[in-house]
């Protein structure tokens, strides 16, 4: 078993990017009722962009982080704006098809400008190497990315729960029209959250990618990953989408390990058990 | 007026078999050396008419419609390679068969949740499916692809050729039957009853019905349409792919059906046609413009014609028969 432990690790650090991508999902999703299979997208913009900048600017892992934050808001606001403002409250089948949309449209450009290929983002030198614990080591990346995921999730509680923005937000997701006639503007708390949402996915998106690598075809291949994890959590859950990363994460981490020939057959398996169990997602509220 | 009625539903349900027919007739003198195409774009209609019984008619968002599609074609695949069943009609009923069996065992999954949970159950079925025929591989051929099919003449008359007339000639008819059985169907009580889960579930449970029982028995009969189309795929390329139990031929379907209008037989044979024609146009020079170009087309029918290009003319003709 020389893996149990570098299994385990690997587990972790892929629930917790998972989890940094998809929380601002499950929180826009939870608030807004927006099924956004685009989110995948903005999480391979923000990777794009941090890989530009670090190979062809030559600018610094962290610097790269923030640009890649920042570049993806920027880009992402006025497709709200535009688009996703005219399907909130539509049916579910109108917000996919339009959001499918516009995750074609993105795969398509990003193929355009930056070509097929994979894209990679340099590590610094502190976190290529691998941290020796005396009988093991382990790879400082992935210890990087479970400290961005608990960096996250603190912070994300810290905002939801002590802040006044995070009272005014809580406030909308429980009954947006109430809030509102009580004096919170919701169209602001909406754009804070979606801003929120996709910078916290480019931050995953670049993080993440040692383990999710960079490609145009990201958007479509892990949108159904993040997809999942909300769902099986419960949307707009911060403690039920931590603990789906985790689970998930695990099973699909170990299964690749253990029993490749079954590709994601037990992922799937288990998805469908969890959500036909707790069809509101594993700490999900009631409606 | 009942008489009256149903003599005028007669004549629409002719011109429809005419219009097919016409379609049909029109392919055959465009496109005389790609039938394959022709058959292909069939065997997706039956697909995308499949979709439309639970999508457009029970209000049932699924993105994984393709399992029922990719279990009719391994049915009949596997019936012909392992079996030595090779007459078409029988491999179709393979075909029908293993589809309804899919469409009820997803029918059961998926139906038991709604909004966001539904549409990630209707995922992981076609996954779960697809994981499955890779793991299964001395049955499936893995992701080689299911190879080795070989249909015997239709009827014991008409052998498979080589240029697919015999395979487009079949896929016209079984079009046209299944064309007409889901005619019959829609105007049925059970079909009226499905409508009636789509406006407003509550209230047909407190009429008595039960919606679980009716959708179920919808997704059945969903799969058997999507079976046979799955059927005539194996019976005309004589292989059967992974990609035929792909969630992206799941979302294509939809993207079909909304482009011709859900809720309406017509609108999901439009949009095939439609989609097929400008897929083998486009996508023949970039495969990735194509995918900006869908993107935005999409974007476009959500924005403009919420109803798809059949549903929006045909409102649009209504309206001006109503003025006039």
């Amino acid at each position: 078993m020389q893996s149990a432990l570098s299994v385990a690790v690997d587990a972790l650090a892929y629930g917790m990017v998972l989890f940094v991508i998809s929380i601002g999902l499950s929180v826009t999703m939870g608030l807004m009722r927006v099924v956004n299979l685009a989110h995948g997208a903005f999480a391979m913009i923000g990777g794009y962009i941090a890989s530009y900048a670090t190979q062809m600017l030559g600018i610094g892992y962290a610097a790269a982080i923030l640009l890649a934050v920042f570049g993806t808001i920027a880009i992402a606001i006025p497709i709200e704006r535009l688009l996703y403002r005219r399907i909130y409250g539509a049916p579910e089948l109108t917000q996919v098809l339009m959001t499918i949309g516009i995750t074609f449209m993105i795969i398509g450009i990003a193929n355009y400008v930056f070509g097929p290929t994979l894209k990679t983002i340099p590590l610094p030198g502190e976190l290529r190497g691998a941290l020796d614990l005396g009988f093991r080591s382990i790879a400082t990346h992935r210890i990087f990315a479970i400290l961005c995921g608990l960096a996250v999730a603190a912070l994300l509680w810290f905002l939801i729960e002590k802040t006044a923005f995070g009272i005014k937000l809580r406030a909308s997701v429980d009954n947006a029209s109430m809030a509102a006639a009580l004096g919170v503007r919701t169209e602001i708390i909406y754009a804070a959250s979606f801003a929120v949402a996709v910078g916290l996915a480019a931050l995953g998106g670049v993080v993440g990618a040692e383990l999710l690598p960079v490609e145009p075809y990201y958007a479509l291949r892990y949108m159904v990953t993040f997809l999942v994890v909300v769902s099986v959590g419960g949307a707009g859950s911060i403690p039920g989408a931590l603990v789906a990363c985790l689970l998930l994460g695990s099973i699909d981490t170990a299964g690749r390990y253990w029993l490749p020939e079954f590709g994601e057959f037990f992922f799937y398996l288990s998805v469908i058990v969890i959500i036909c169990l707790f069809p509101r997602g594993l700490l999900g509220r009631r409606a | 007026m009942r008489a009256g009625q149903s003599t005028r539903r007669v004549s629409t349900d002719l011109v429809g078999i005419a219009v097919i027919l016409a379609a049909a007739g029109i392919g055959f003198l465009l496109f005389p050396d790609n039938l394959a195409l022709l058959t292909r774009i069939i065997a997706l209609a039956l697909l995308v008419l499949s979709l439309d019984l639970v999508t457009g008619y029970c209000g049932i968002a699924t993105l994984g419609h393709a399992a029922l599609y990719g279990a009719g074609s391994y049915a009949a695949g596997v019936a012909a390679a392992h079996f030595a069943i090779s007459d078409p009609l029988l491999m179709t009923l393979a075909g029908i068969t293993a589809g309804a069996a899919a469409g009820l065992v997803c029918g059961l999954v998926i139906l038991r949740a709604t909004g966001l949970p539904q549409l990630v159950l209707s995922i992981a079925t076609v996954y779960l499916f697809h994981e499955l025929a890779n793991k299964l591989s001395s049955w499936t051929g893995g992701s080689d692809g299911l190879s080795g099919i070989s249909p015997s003449p239709l009827l014991g008359l008409f052998a498979f050729d080589l240029w697919g007339r015999t395979a487009f000639g079949f896929g016209v008819a079984l079009l046209l039957v299944v064309f007409v059985l889901l005619r019959i169907l829609a105007r049925s009580p059970f079909g009226m009853l499905c409508r009636g889960i789509k406006e407003d579930p509550l209230r047909i449970r407190s009429m008595g019905a039960s919606p679980y029982r009716a959708l179920a028995k919808m997704y059945v009969i969903s799969g058997a349409v999507a079976g046979a189309g799955g059927a005539l795929n194996a019976i005309s390329t004589q292989v059967v792919g992974l990609d035929s139990l792909s969630f992206t031929l799941s979302a294509e379907a939809l993207v079909m059906l909304v482009l011709g209008g859900t809720g309406s037989l017509y609108g999901a044979l439009t949009g095939t046609v439609l989609f097929m024609l400008f897929a083998d146009f486009v996508s023949a020079a970039s495969p990735f413009h194509w995918l900006t170009m869908v993107g935005a087309l999409l974007v476009a029918i959500v924005l403009f014609a919420p109803k798809g290009l059949y549903g929006s003319i045909s409102d649009y003709l209504a309206r001006r028969r109503g003025t006039a």
